[in-house]
Protein backbone atom coordinates (compact mmCIF):
# COMPACT_ATOMS: atom_id res chain seq x y z
CA UNK A 1 0.00 0.00 0.00
CA UNK A 2 1.40 3.37 -0.98
CA UNK A 3 1.18 6.06 1.68
CA UNK A 4 -0.49 9.45 1.25
CA UNK A 5 1.73 11.81 -0.72
CA UNK A 6 1.79 15.35 0.69
CA UNK A 7 2.05 16.71 -2.88
CA UNK A 8 -1.23 15.01 -3.71
CA UNK A 9 -2.79 16.70 -0.69
CA UNK A 10 -1.58 20.08 -1.97
CA UNK A 11 -2.82 19.29 -5.49
CA UNK A 12 -6.29 18.41 -4.16
CA UNK A 13 -6.33 21.61 -2.11
CA UNK A 14 -5.34 23.66 -5.19
CA UNK A 15 -8.24 22.14 -7.13
CA UNK A 16 -10.64 22.81 -4.26
CA UNK A 17 -9.51 26.44 -4.11
CA UNK A 18 -9.93 26.74 -7.89
CA UNK A 19 -13.54 25.60 -7.81
CA UNK A 20 -14.46 28.45 -5.46
CA UNK A 21 -12.39 31.07 -7.29
CA UNK A 22 -14.39 34.32 -7.23
CA UNK A 23 -17.55 32.35 -6.45
CA UNK A 24 -20.68 34.45 -5.94
CA UNK A 25 -20.77 33.72 -2.20
CA UNK A 26 -19.55 37.24 -1.48
CA UNK A 27 -21.39 38.56 -4.55
CA UNK A 28 -20.35 42.18 -5.01
CA UNK A 29 -20.05 42.82 -1.32
CA UNK A 30 -16.48 44.03 -1.45
CA UNK A 31 -16.14 47.76 -1.02
CA UNK A 32 -13.54 50.15 0.25
CA UNK A 33 -10.66 51.09 -1.94
CA UNK A 34 -9.21 48.48 -4.24
CA UNK A 35 -9.14 44.72 -4.07
CA UNK A 36 -5.86 44.43 -2.20
CA UNK A 37 -5.20 42.27 -0.28
CA UNK A 38 -6.57 39.09 -1.89
CA UNK A 39 -8.67 37.03 0.52
CA UNK A 40 -9.60 33.36 0.74
CA UNK A 41 -12.65 32.48 2.83
CA UNK A 42 -13.19 29.02 4.19
CA UNK A 43 -15.85 27.41 6.31
CA UNK A 44 -15.37 25.33 9.43
CA UNK A 45 -18.72 24.07 10.63
CA UNK A 46 -20.77 27.19 11.36
CA UNK A 47 -17.69 29.40 11.57
CA UNK A 48 -15.39 30.98 9.00
CA UNK A 49 -11.68 31.42 8.44
CA UNK A 50 -10.18 34.16 6.26
CA UNK A 51 -6.63 33.69 4.95
CA UNK A 52 -4.94 36.81 3.58
CA UNK A 53 -1.52 37.09 1.92
CA UNK A 54 0.39 40.19 3.05
CA UNK A 55 4.08 39.48 2.47
CA UNK A 56 6.32 42.29 3.66
CA UNK A 57 3.63 44.00 5.75
CA UNK A 58 4.75 44.37 9.35
CA UNK A 59 2.18 43.39 11.95
CA UNK A 60 2.33 46.88 13.50
CA UNK A 61 1.46 48.38 10.09
CA UNK A 62 -1.66 46.24 9.77
CA UNK A 63 -5.09 46.92 11.19
CA UNK A 64 -8.20 44.73 11.29
CA UNK A 65 -11.66 46.00 12.22
CA UNK A 66 -14.82 43.95 12.43
CA UNK A 67 -18.49 44.81 12.66
CA UNK A 68 -21.50 42.53 12.75
CA UNK A 69 -21.20 41.59 9.10
CA UNK A 70 -18.14 43.33 7.76
CA UNK A 71 -14.38 43.16 7.95
CA UNK A 72 -12.00 45.99 7.20
CA UNK A 73 -8.32 45.40 6.50
CA UNK A 74 -6.03 48.37 6.17
CA UNK A 75 -2.35 49.07 6.36
CA UNK A 76 0.85 49.98 4.64
CA UNK A 77 3.58 48.01 2.98
CA UNK A 78 6.93 49.72 2.85
CA UNK A 79 10.52 48.69 2.38
CA UNK A 80 13.85 50.40 1.96
CA UNK A 81 16.91 49.46 -0.01
CA UNK A 82 20.39 50.89 0.26
CA UNK A 83 20.75 54.23 -1.48
CA UNK A 84 23.79 53.34 -3.53
CA UNK A 85 22.32 50.12 -4.85
CA UNK A 86 21.55 49.71 -8.54
CA UNK A 87 18.25 47.98 -9.04
CA UNK A 88 18.29 45.11 -11.54
CA UNK A 89 14.79 43.79 -11.08
CA UNK A 90 11.86 45.48 -9.49
CA UNK A 91 8.64 43.54 -9.08
CA UNK A 92 7.62 44.28 -5.50
CA UNK A 93 5.24 47.17 -4.88
CA UNK A 94 5.00 49.36 -1.79
CA UNK A 95 1.90 51.31 -0.86
CA UNK A 96 -1.16 51.46 1.29
CA UNK A 97 -4.40 49.48 1.28
CA UNK A 98 -7.88 49.73 2.74
CA UNK A 99 -10.41 47.04 1.94
CA UNK A 100 -13.79 46.26 3.44
CA UNK A 101 -15.72 43.08 2.73
CA UNK A 102 -19.33 42.51 3.69
CA UNK A 103 -20.12 38.95 4.63
CA UNK A 104 -23.49 37.37 3.86
CA UNK A 105 -23.65 36.18 7.49
CA UNK A 106 -23.67 37.77 10.92
CA UNK A 107 -20.44 37.37 12.81
CA UNK A 108 -19.42 37.72 16.44
CA UNK A 109 -16.84 40.55 16.20
CA UNK A 110 -15.73 40.22 19.83
CA UNK A 111 -14.64 36.65 19.36
CA UNK A 112 -12.59 37.09 16.18
CA UNK A 113 -9.10 35.78 16.58
CA UNK A 114 -6.27 37.07 14.39
CA UNK A 115 -2.90 35.44 13.80
CA UNK A 116 -0.15 36.90 11.66
CA UNK A 117 2.81 34.76 10.68
CA UNK A 118 5.17 34.49 7.69
CA UNK A 119 3.26 37.20 5.84
CA UNK A 120 -0.10 35.43 6.19
CA UNK A 121 -2.98 36.83 8.21
CA UNK A 122 -5.45 34.22 9.44
CA UNK A 123 -8.74 35.41 10.93
CA UNK A 124 -10.95 32.96 12.81
CA UNK A 125 -14.44 34.38 12.45
CA UNK A 126 -17.14 32.87 14.65
CA UNK A 127 -20.68 33.11 13.38
CA UNK A 128 -23.06 35.02 15.67
CA UNK A 129 -25.24 32.75 17.80
CA UNK A 130 -28.34 34.50 16.44
CA UNK A 131 -27.26 33.58 12.92
CA UNK A 132 -26.78 29.87 13.45
CA UNK A 133 -29.43 27.65 11.98
CA UNK A 134 -31.81 25.97 14.41
CA UNK A 135 -33.39 22.62 14.03
CA UNK A 136 -37.13 22.87 14.33
CA UNK A 137 -38.84 19.91 15.85
CA UNK A 138 -41.97 18.85 14.05
CA UNK A 139 -44.61 18.00 16.59
CA UNK B 1 10.60 53.23 -1.29
CA UNK B 2 7.54 55.31 -2.01
CA UNK B 3 4.56 54.29 0.01
CA UNK B 4 2.11 56.94 -1.14
CA UNK B 5 0.50 54.80 -3.80
CA UNK B 6 -2.42 52.50 -3.38
CA UNK B 7 -1.67 48.80 -3.58
CA UNK B 8 -3.07 46.73 -6.43
CA UNK B 9 -3.45 43.00 -6.54
CA UNK B 10 -0.52 41.39 -8.35
CA UNK B 11 -1.56 38.25 -10.18
CA UNK B 12 0.43 35.30 -8.87
CA UNK B 13 2.61 33.94 -11.63
CA UNK B 14 2.80 30.21 -12.04
CA UNK B 15 6.17 28.56 -12.61
CA UNK B 16 6.50 27.20 -16.15
CA UNK B 17 8.70 24.15 -15.86
CA UNK B 18 11.11 22.99 -18.49
CA UNK B 19 10.76 19.41 -17.39
CA UNK B 20 7.64 17.65 -16.27
CA UNK B 21 7.54 17.10 -12.57
CA UNK B 22 6.45 13.92 -10.87
CA UNK B 23 4.24 15.77 -8.40
CA UNK B 24 1.05 17.27 -9.85
CA UNK B 25 0.89 20.34 -7.60
CA UNK B 26 1.44 23.74 -9.21
CA UNK B 27 4.29 25.99 -8.11
CA UNK B 28 4.51 29.77 -8.09
CA UNK B 29 7.20 32.34 -8.84
CA UNK B 30 8.03 34.57 -5.89
CA UNK B 31 7.72 38.29 -6.63
CA UNK B 32 11.35 39.42 -6.64
CA UNK B 33 13.53 42.51 -6.41
CA UNK B 34 17.26 42.31 -7.13
CA UNK B 35 19.80 45.01 -6.45
CA UNK B 36 23.54 45.26 -6.55
CA UNK B 37 26.13 47.19 -4.60
CA UNK B 38 29.91 47.13 -4.94
CA UNK B 39 30.07 44.44 -2.29
CA UNK B 40 27.10 42.20 -2.90
CA UNK B 41 24.06 41.20 -4.84
CA UNK B 42 20.82 41.21 -2.86
CA UNK B 43 17.77 39.19 -3.85
CA UNK B 44 14.46 39.94 -2.09
CA UNK B 45 11.66 37.42 -2.61
CA UNK B 46 8.07 37.43 -1.40
CA UNK B 47 7.07 33.96 -0.28
CA UNK B 48 4.00 34.28 1.94
CA UNK B 49 3.34 31.24 4.13
CA UNK B 50 6.91 29.94 3.98
CA UNK B 51 8.63 29.30 7.30
CA UNK B 52 12.37 30.04 7.37
CA UNK B 53 13.04 26.35 7.96
CA UNK B 54 11.39 25.50 4.64
CA UNK B 55 13.66 27.54 2.40
CA UNK B 56 16.33 25.92 0.24
CA UNK B 57 18.98 28.05 -1.41
CA UNK B 58 21.38 26.64 -3.93
CA UNK B 59 24.14 28.18 -6.05
CA UNK B 60 25.49 25.84 -8.67
CA UNK B 61 27.26 26.57 -11.98
CA UNK B 62 26.42 30.26 -11.66
CA UNK B 63 22.70 29.62 -11.16
CA UNK B 64 20.92 30.64 -7.99
CA UNK B 65 17.88 28.52 -7.18
CA UNK B 66 15.53 29.28 -4.30
CA UNK B 67 12.73 27.00 -3.19
CA UNK B 68 10.17 27.65 -0.47
CA UNK B 69 7.68 25.17 0.94
CA UNK B 70 4.40 26.54 2.27
CA UNK B 71 2.57 25.36 5.34
CA UNK B 72 -0.96 24.63 4.18
CA UNK B 73 -2.08 22.88 7.36
CA UNK B 74 -4.36 25.82 8.21
CA UNK B 75 -6.51 24.80 5.24
CA UNK B 76 -7.02 21.27 6.56
CA UNK B 77 -10.59 20.30 7.41
CA UNK B 78 -11.85 23.62 6.00
CA UNK B 79 -14.27 24.01 3.13
CA UNK B 80 -13.44 26.85 0.70
CA UNK B 81 -16.48 29.08 0.12
CA UNK B 82 -14.91 32.01 -1.71
CA UNK B 83 -11.34 32.28 -2.99
CA UNK B 84 -9.35 34.97 -4.75
CA UNK B 85 -5.97 33.28 -5.07
CA UNK B 86 -4.40 29.88 -5.13
CA UNK B 87 -1.53 28.66 -3.05
CA UNK B 88 1.50 26.50 -3.70
CA UNK B 89 5.19 26.11 -3.13
CA UNK B 90 7.60 28.65 -4.58
CA UNK B 91 10.60 28.19 -6.85
CA UNK B 92 12.72 30.54 -8.90
CA UNK B 93 16.17 30.51 -10.52
CA UNK B 94 18.46 33.27 -11.70
CA UNK B 95 21.68 33.26 -13.70
CA UNK B 96 24.30 35.09 -11.68
CA UNK B 97 26.50 37.36 -13.71
CA UNK B 98 29.05 37.86 -10.95
CA UNK B 99 30.94 35.22 -9.10
CA UNK B 100 29.68 34.84 -5.59
CA UNK B 101 31.48 33.95 -2.41
CA UNK B 102 29.29 30.98 -1.61
CA UNK B 103 30.53 30.55 1.91
CA UNK B 104 29.29 34.01 2.88
CA UNK B 105 25.69 33.96 1.59
CA UNK B 106 23.34 35.40 4.21
CA UNK B 107 19.63 34.66 4.33
CA UNK B 108 17.02 36.42 6.41
CA UNK B 109 13.30 35.70 6.49
CA UNK B 110 10.73 38.13 7.86
CA UNK B 111 6.97 38.44 7.33
CA UNK B 112 7.11 36.07 4.38
CA UNK B 113 9.94 37.96 2.64
CA UNK B 114 13.31 36.33 2.05
CA UNK B 115 16.34 38.62 1.79
CA UNK B 116 19.41 36.93 0.34
CA UNK B 117 22.73 38.71 0.44
CA UNK B 118 25.24 37.19 -1.96
CA UNK B 119 28.67 38.76 -1.38
CA UNK B 120 30.77 39.07 -4.51
CA UNK B 121 34.00 37.11 -4.56
CA UNK B 122 37.17 39.20 -4.42
CA UNK B 123 37.89 39.00 -8.16
CA UNK B 124 34.37 40.16 -9.01
CA UNK B 125 34.53 43.37 -6.98
CA UNK B 126 35.08 46.56 -8.99
CA UNK B 127 38.58 47.97 -8.97
CA UNK B 128 39.56 51.52 -9.50
CA UNK B 129 42.13 51.78 -12.24
CA UNK B 130 44.42 54.73 -12.13
CA UNK B 131 45.45 56.04 -15.49
CA UNK B 132 49.13 56.77 -15.36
Amino acid sequence: MIGMDPFDALFRLQRALDTRLASDWLSSATAGIGAFPPINLLQQGHDFVAVVELPGVRSDALSVEAKENSLRLSGTKSFDYEDKASLHRRERIAGSFDRTITLPIRIDPDRINAEYRDGILVLFIPRAESDKPRTIKIA
Amino acid sequence: MVSGQELQVQEKRELQKKEESTAPARMFLPTTDIYETDQALTVVMEMPGVDKGKVEINVEDGVLTVEGGIDFSKYEALQPVYTEYNIGNFRRSFDLSNSIDQGKIRADMKDGVLTLTLPKSEEAKPRKITVA
